[in-house]
């Protein structure tokens, strides 16, 4: 798996198409802190972008690169290795190469102007992490689509609509679901939504970082005590993190299985 | 002028004023000593020493003045100093542990019915009321310094307290961890001036039935709610910061059926909210600046004419809610950080109305749980359709001259 790792990886850093998803969030990070200077500010204006781009970019490029490697992909398979070692190094080459060039591309400038002088050293990690696990989790679903669908318009159709529910139409459903049965305590139902969609987790970590729990609180007792304490983000943490496993584990499933 | 003549060659004649020590070595080693042999316009100073003493009874016009900050302990049972003569001064005293009780309002200083009064100066620590105006008129509360520990509303009392008192000027104070820091209930023509109010339970600053009074150059930090002014007409709120009223039900400034009110030059600076008005009936808003609230203004039922200029409104989670139509409400020449029209003309206005009612906070407004949804992405493509054609936000809530650059306030 290592090897198959490695390979993934150098064969992505050196394509183009990482090039420009570096370049891209260094200028747009560079641009934010030349013209406003304030780091916390640009940290939480960054928040927005890495919310829907991260999922965005990984879910093309995860759905793209499964497509495209596929001849190599049934090479390795006549070799006497894994399966799980192929596609698990193909998803973490493919994860690992997505996130170097997030980091990268938002660490540096952050580093040259200066981040460690300021307080807002664990408001930029959450930033980051978050982008990381959001990178994790849809280039895996793009695999996971990828190696289930053979037609390849129907692949992109499907990971391109998996990436518009789960940051356009969940919050639709929801916000629908919410005001439909608002005679009823709600906050249970809003809560626990929220852990189903990777997104929604990620924007409510963010948020509880810049400090709008109290907000949140202000609309009852539940928010106040999910939201506003450690628990709160100390479960969203963990959730995330088992969104991280859902589609690895789903990838092995589905690729042991899968008759090529 | 006869009269007034006369009056002044009286004067001096009353000014032949004592001086009287108290102290364990004089000749009055307490302060009721000192008091019982005062006469009036006599000076009782107070040497350094701790003073158990019971309640003082103030019943003279005499100057009563700590040397040095004496301490004078309440014991946990008696009201401290009362005063019941007019023209008293009690300056410059360290006053503990007045009593407490659930039957009586106890103070650390009360005023009872008199004028002129002076209290300046001293330093009260754990009282239930720190200083008890009870019909006290033209008086002067100034530099004290009020600390209590307060745990609920119930058992626990107001920093200054003021009840059926006029012209009082209340300045230079320090107000934490009372129940309400300031509060005035039928006491009108007041002022009330660059006072701290820091941590109380409920209310920094709190009006019941008071008429015209200003209050200015005030700090309201992290109190239950920072102002409320409630069933009061003619208040002048000039230059306060209201800063870090911050958690569930908390506001910067509640107005509640108030008329005929001013407000300029205020900060609200990260309060969950900044202003909840609800009956609030002519009340100019100019010059405030609102920054990093939860919402900046909450307009609930009933308040009619009342006017927004040039404010600066800048990165609020929500800058304004309205849950009822808007009868007479006007925007005009403020600065919306969220604006993005432009300004062809370059007359330093934009060209597009401003309406700083979004759909989504009419929708929390109906549902509160939404909340969760606040900056996702559908939200914003929501809130930027309706901005586009207004459905069901009140289309008579904007400003048609929205300022393009940052005011100075």
């Amino acid at each position: 798996m290592k090897k198959i790792f490695q390979y993934t990886l150098y064969d992505l850093i050196r394509s183009r198409w990482t090039l420009f998803y570096l370049g891209f969030f260094l200028l747009l990070t560079t641009v934010l802190l030349a013209f406003s200077g304030d780091i916390s500010k640009v940290v939480i204006s960054l928040m927005n972008v890495v919310l829907i781009l991260c999922p965005l970019i990984a879910t093309m490029f995860g759905v793209m690169y499964a497509y495209n490697s596929r001849e190599f992909t049934e090479l390795l398979l006549a070799q006497p290795i894994k399966r799980t070692s192929i596609f698990w190094g193909q998803y973490f080459g493919l994860g690992v190469s997505l996130s170097l060039s997030l980091a990268i591309g938002i660490g540096g400038p952050f580093l040259f102007y200066g981040l460690f002088a300021t307080g807002e050293i664990w408001n930029f990690f959450i930033l980051i992490a978050n982008g990381v696990m959001l990178s994790l989790i849809f280039s895996g679903l793009a695999f996971l689509i990828a190696l289930r669908n053979e037609n390849r318009i129907k692949g992109f159709g499907l990971a391109i609509l998996t990436w518009l529910f789960f940051a356009v139409i969940y919050d639709g459903i929801m916000l629908l679901l919410l005001v439909f049965f608002r005679e009823y305590p709600l906050e249970p139902l809003a809560l626990s939504l929220s852990l189903f969609n990777p997104i929604d987790l990620s924007r409510i970590l963010i948020l509880l970082k810049l400090d709008i729990s109290a907000l949140m609180g202000y609309t009852g007792a539940v928010f106040e005590k999910f939201l506003g304490t450690g628990l709160g983000i100390t479960i969203a943490f963990f959730v995330l993190l088992f969104w991280v496993g859902l589609p690895a584990l789903a990838i092995r499933r589905v690729a042991g299985r899968k008759d090529f | 002028m006869i009269l007034r003549v006369l009056f002044l060659l009286i004067l001096p004649l009353g000014l032949v004023a004592k001086t009287i020590d108290v102290c364990p070595t004089c000749a009055a080693t307490t302060i009721r000593q000192g008091i019982a042999l005062a006469k009036t316009g006599d000076e009782v100073l107070v040497h350094p020493g701790t003073y158990r003493e019971g309640n003082i009874i103030i019943d003279k016009s005499i100057i009563l003045k700590g040397i040095d900050g004496p301490t004078v302990d309440g014991e946990d049972q008696y009201e401290i100093f009362t005063i019941k003569a007019s023209g008293v001064t009690v300056e410059g005293f360290h006053l503990v542990n007045a009593g407490k009780s659930t039957l009586k309002d106890m103070a650390a200083i009360r005023v009872d019915h008199q004028r002129h009064f002076s209290i300046c100066e001293n330093k009260v620590e754990n009282a239930q009321f720190g200083i008890y105006l009870a019909y006290g008129f033209d008086g002067i509360v100034e530099n004290n310094e009020l600390k209590s520990n307060a745990r609920d509303e119930v058992s626990s009392g107001n920093g200054v307290h003021c009840w059926y008192a006029k012209r009082i000027f209340i300045a230079h104070n320090t107000i934490r961890q009372h129940r309400d820091g300031i509060y005035l209930e039928f006491t009108d023509d007041s002022h009330i001036v660059d006072n701290r109010s820091e941590g109380n339970l409920r209310y920094g600053l709190h009006f019941m039935f008071s008429n015209r009074d200003v209050y200015a150059y005030n700090t309201f930090i992290d109190n239950g709610a920072g102002v409320a002014v409630m069933f009061s007409k003619k208040i002048d709120m000039l230059y306060n910061r209201f800063e870090h009223n911050w958690g569930r039900s908390s506001y910067g400034l509640l107005l509640k059926e108030i008329y005929d009110a001013r407000l300029e030059h205020n900060q609200f600076l990260s309060n969950t909210i900044g202003i909840l008005m609800e009956g609030a009936t002519r009340i100019d808003y100019r010059h405030n600046r609102f920054k990093r609230n939860g919402w900046a203004v909450q307009m609930t039922g009933g308040c009619i004419d009342n006017h927004f200029e040039a404010n600066a409104f800048q990165s609020n989670a929500l800058d304004m809610v309205v849950n009822s139509n808007v009868n007479n409400n006007t925007f005009n020449g403020n600065y919306w950080s969220e604006y993005t029209g432009y300004d062809l003309d370059r007359d330093g206005y934009g060209d597009v109305p401003h309406r700083p009612v979004k759909l989504f906070s009419y929708i929390t407004s109906q549902t509160p749980e939404t909340i969760v949804l606040l900056r996702s992405f559908f939200v914003d493509l929501l809130n930027f359709s309706e901005k586009v054609s207004p459905a069901l936000t009140p289309a008579n809530v904007a400003d048609e001259r929205p300022l393009m650059q940052m005011p100075e306030i």
